[in-house]
């Protein structure tokens, strides 16, 4: 897909880290995935197929595929805004996303809420308030049940930087700390709220050694290495499920558009952005996965690439041919 | 007399104040270098520096408690709420600290905490809410809701001026959909007076807000079908002018209660009330009200169509209270 | 009968200490909290003569009177429900502290609140509410304004540590730091959040190391010491109002008593009451006084008498105080001229 930068910045990979050739690829495959499903969801915006706002993910992909893929069958997840990766490791289908951000009456919400607003209790998956933090306390109550049954389950979401001024996250941090409960908090530090610089959020420069204030173990990860990631968040679940508690798992990354499509962000300094766009989390893990020669060949990516596009083809064609839904459904499920 | 849109009506109230007196200052989430998700304090801050246009984390419960805080020591501080749904995260603040300071101990609290509220522009349910109800029981708030550029600026400079705290709900629908003269000289709008937006002696339409102009477009229509249609825009909420409502329920007889906020506990349930207690023999027909059915205000434009209330809607209802 | 030689502070350990006057008059101070609330809790309450709910801060004595004893005029505070010490040291009077847990007209709040929750700006004493941890943005929005007009007073605010647990506390003191603003933030770690203890409040030992979360400095002190609170405040006071931004001082002590004067503890372990009551913030200081001099046996004798009579007259000033009329009921809800 892109082209390879000239960038020095490469993957490291974490010791001991165990995947096969097949998670390798997988990797890559959802990463991928999530840029151009999002590239695809751009387009549509600008065909005005997209109802409300479009948010991006562009740079923090391996945040998201990193985490998501550590995860085992019934563990419960959480997206952020910035999450469509992981719902796609969760196996949402394009067709669900694009039909949910263009309104459709097959979206996961028929159309009454947008973005990655949704989920599927059964799936393991909870959907997002656009109140940032309100989800803290609510996977915190998800993990208290695992801990009663004695389920080997854990519970994973995301905070970004601003989201750690609110008040739901402290109290959703500090009751997961009390009870010790199977919680993983990926803090998605991206350095901006909207148009608001983490140093205006928090007067510390890693948010990370929060997590000490709670009783929770604490770590930070570069959040533009899916591997590094993965690994962090496979040692963060192993702790959570011998009883450990929760564990905050800060990853380093840089939100590259703006809060939301509509935003140019002319508020970041462009030197700033210049220095991340080197460190292109897919750029770099491409190049990692052609020097270290996962794949004999440049072309077995650009097949990966390849296959994606048909896949994100069929799933426009799929959510666009989707009627709007019926205004008889307006007042439905309110109640059960 | 320059054109001014509902928007800037609201930027120029503010700034005015700011310029006025230097108790004023605005705080809330990227009100600053941004100014502001949709512009409202924009330029502020190069105006009137760091020290008064204060960028916030995250953090709503802390913006107005902060505000309360320095409103206790004499600031007037204007809260922002980036979208007013929000609100709901700075409700203890609002209820329990500055709705009760007065009564308790003396101790006024004259804040503004404002926002964008309404729906009409597919927001979602996080983005469109009307929240003015979740405050109407409280004693000790006053409540506003303009609906012209006039009214957003005179109410947002009396709301400054207010020694109370004063929930300003701007509609996010007429941000630059509504525009008018205003005058140059310094006016404000008091706070608890509704104003007649069209005369009619057959029925009245009672609403506040975005309602104004669905019930300004149905009595259009309805003129031409020879019902001539009152319609009183409360513009507060709270207080009510309930000297007005009554006026208009004995003029007219038959009262049509409208507005944007769900219909169950909505504040047209109490504007019912009020008639129904002190005009109850003037009126010549049931009281209707006319709001969104109780659900979250959905995002797909089928949907949210379904759930505003629409021109014809309210021609209709009209109509049929016009018969009896 | 405690031996109070044997339990006196080592005043050296100090970078502030007070003159003899200033010792004497916080331990003035204290035993007038002590015999106010004994007073209230004791006696009028079990009588029936208080209107509602008593809150003491029994063996608390310590953090409010050496906090508030380094206040100037023009800052202000925001006490929680155990800081009594906060109110008479402000000028707040006995009797209309009395007056106030009676319902009367004369009372701060005029009848419309009870016990604790009372504030007059006239002595920048901030009314607390139920909802623990309001107070922690409120206080940061006083320090605000100091800051925006450059004057160089501080704000002060107390909580328990149950009410780190709730979110203002936390967007309070994240905003403070985040803007450096004049406020220094005091924790009464009184060991239970009316029945909930330590371990089920937080999973830490000390709430003060959150400070680091923070980028401000957190400090664990003994609050069962007055000499230690003095030293501390003072520091996070000047800290504060040189510009250095917002700190939290956990002050460790016990809360003698039920979470309110219906509430008898059986909760907490007997020893705990046992061992606290043996660390008595009043009697140890009594002790370091007479060891030092400062005062004799016979002077704290009659510092006793003294605040008995002092709380004598205010019952009995309180008791013939009006209760408010009943048409008040609907005054001052908002602005009347």
């Amino acid at each position: 897909m892109a082209k390879p930068s000239t960038s020095d910045y490469t993957v490291a990979v974490p010791e001991g880290l165990e995947l096969d050739r097949t998670g390798r690829l997988e990797l890559y495959y959802f990463m991928a995935l999530n840029r151009k499903l999002e590239e695809r969801l751009g387009l549509l915006y600008r065909q005005n197929k997209v109802v409300g706002g479009l948010y991006s993910s562009l740079g923090q992909e391996a945040c998201s595929v990193g985490t998501a893929y550590a995860l085992g069958h019934g563990d419960f997840l959480a997206p952020m805004i910035r999450n469509l990766g992981s719902l796609l490791v969760r196996g949402v289908r394009p067709t669900d996303v694009m039909a949910q951000y263009c309104a459709r009456a097959i979206g996961p919400t028929r159309g009454k809420d947008l973005n990655v607003h949704f989920g599927w209790v059964e799936r393991g998956l909870i959907a997002p308030i656009s109140v940032v933090g309100a989800l803290i306390p609510v996977m915190a109550g998800i993990a208290l049940e695992m801990k009663m049954h004695g389920k080997k389950n854990i519970v994973l979401t995301y905070i970004g930087d601003g989201g750690m001024s609110t008040t739901d996250f402290h109290e959703g941090m500090n009751f997961a700390g009390v009870h010790k409960l199977p919680m993983i908090l990926v803090v998605e530090n991206n350095l901006w709220a909207y148009s608001t610089h983490v140093s205006k959020q928090a007067n510390v420069k890693d948010l990370a050694v929060r997590a000490e204030g709670y009783g929770c173990y604490g770590e930070i990860v570069d959040g533009n290495n899916v591997l590094a990631v993965l690994d962090a968040t496979r040692r963060a679940r192993a702790r959570c499920l011998s009883g450990g508690g929760p564990v905050m798992l800060e990853a380093k990354t840089f939100r590259r558009k703006g809060h939301a499509e509509h935003d140019d962000a002319g508020y970041v300094p462009a030197a700033e952005r210049a220095e991340w766009e080197k460190k292109d989390p897919i750029d770099a893990y491409r190049r990692f996965l052609i020097d270290r020669r996962i794949v004999d060949s440049p072309d077995e990516i650009d097949e990966i690439d390849a296959k994606i596009v048909a896949i994100l083809e069929a799933a426009a064609d799929e959510a666009l041919s989707a009627p709007f839904p019926d205004p008889s459904i307006a007042t439905e499920n309110v109640y059960g | 007399m320059p054109v001014t849109t509902y928007i800037d009506a609201i930027k120029e109230g503010i700034w005015e104040e700011m310029e006025k007196d230097e108790r004023v200052f605005i705080l809330g989430e990227d009100v600053g270098i941004y100014g502001g998700a949709f512009k409202v304090t924009k330029g502020m801050l190069d105006k009137f520096g760091p020290m008064r246009v204060i960028d916030t984390p995250i953090s709503e419960s802390a913006i107005v408690g902060a505000a309360i805080g320095a409103a206790l020591v004499g600031m007037r501080p204007v809260a922002e709420m980036q979208f007013i749904d929000f609100i709901s995260c700075a409700f203890d603040q609002i209820v329990n600290f500055a709705a009760k300071c007065r009564y308790r101990w003396g101790a006024g609290v004259p804040i503004v905490v404002r926002g964008p509220s309404g729906g009409g522009v597919h927001g979602g349910p996080f983005h469109s809410q009307n929240p003015e109800a979740y405050f109407f029981n409280v004693p000790g708030l006053k409540i506003v809701c303009p609906s012209t550029a006039y009214d957003a600026k005179g109410l947002i400079k009396a709301a400054i001026r207010d020694p109370d705290p004063v929930l300003y709900f701007e509609h996010k629908f007429l941000y630059r959909r509504i525009k008018e003269d205003l005058p140059t000289e310094d006016f404000v709008v008091p706070i608890g007076k509704a104003a007649i937006r069209r005369q009619g002696e057959d029925l009245s339409i009672i609403t506040y807000g975005a309602m104004v102009y669905k019930a300004l477009e149905a009595a259009e229509a309805l003129a031409g079908m020879g019902i001539d249609v009152e319609v009183l825009d409360l513009r507060s909420i709270l207080p009510l002018d309930e000297e007005a409502i009554l006026a208009t329920a004995k003029k007219t007889s038959k009262v049509i209660v409208l507005h944007e906020a769900t219909l169950t506990g909505g504040p047209g349930g109490e504007v019912v009330a009020r008639i129904a207690e002190k005009a109850f023999e003037y009126l010549d027909g049931p009281i209707v009200r006319i709001a969104p059915p109780d659900t979250p205000v959905p995002y797909s434009p089928p949907l949210e169509e379904a759930f505003l209330p629409q021109t014809m809607d309210i021609v209709e209802k009209a109509k049929k209270l016009a018969a009896y | 009968m405690v031996d109070r030689q044997s339990m006196s502070t080592k005043k050296s350990r100090y970078m502030h200490v007070p003159d003899d006057e200033t010792k004497v008059r916080m331990l003035h101070f204290m035993k007038l909290v002590r015999e106010i609330e004994d007073r209230i809790e004791k006696k009028l309450y079990r009588q029936g003569r208080i209107v509602g709910g008593v809150y003491v801060g029994r063996g608390q004595e310590a953090i409010s009177v050496g906090t508030a004893i380094h206040m100037e005029k023009d800052d202000v505070v925001a006490p929680s429900h155990r800081d009594m010490g906060v109110f008479l040291m402000r000028g707040v009077t006995p009797r209309r502290i009395i007056a106030q847990y009676m319902g009367r007209r004369t009372g701060l709040t005029r009848g419309r609140d009870g016990n604790m929750h009372m504030g007059d700006m006239n002595y920048n004493v901030i009314a607390f509410v139920s909802h623990l941890g309001d107070n922690v943005p409120v206080a940061a929005g006083v320090a605000l304004a100091f800051k925006q007009r450059g004057q160089k007073s501080v704000a002060l605010c107390y909580n328990g540590e149950g009410a780190t647990s709730r979110g203002d506390w936390h967007e309070g003191i994240n905003f403070a730091s985040v803007h450096k603003l004049p406020v220094a933030y005091f924790i009464n770690n009184n060991a239970y959040a009316y029945s909930t203890p330590m371990e089920l409040q937080m999973a830490v030992k000390d709430v003060a190391i959150r400070a680091e979360g923070y980028g401000i400095p957190g400090e664990v002190v003994d609050g069962n010491d007055i000499l230690a609170v003095y030293d501390s405040a003072k520091r996070a006071i000047d800290l504060a109002r040189s510009g250095g931004g917002p700190s939290i001082v956990e002050y460790k002590t016990f809360r003698m008593t039920g979470h309110s004067a219906h509430d008898d503890a059986g909760y907490v372990p007997p020893e705990l009451f046992e061992e606290w009551k043996r660390k008595d913030p009043i009697t140890r200081f009594e002790g370091t006084l007479l060891e030092e001099g400062a005062v004799t046996e016979a002077r704290i004798d009659e510092m006793q008498k003294e605040c008995a009579l002092i709380v004598d007259d205010a019952v009995e000033w309180a008791e013939q105080q009006p209760y408010p009329a009943p048409e008040e009921v609907t005054k001052d809800v908002y602005y009347e001229g």
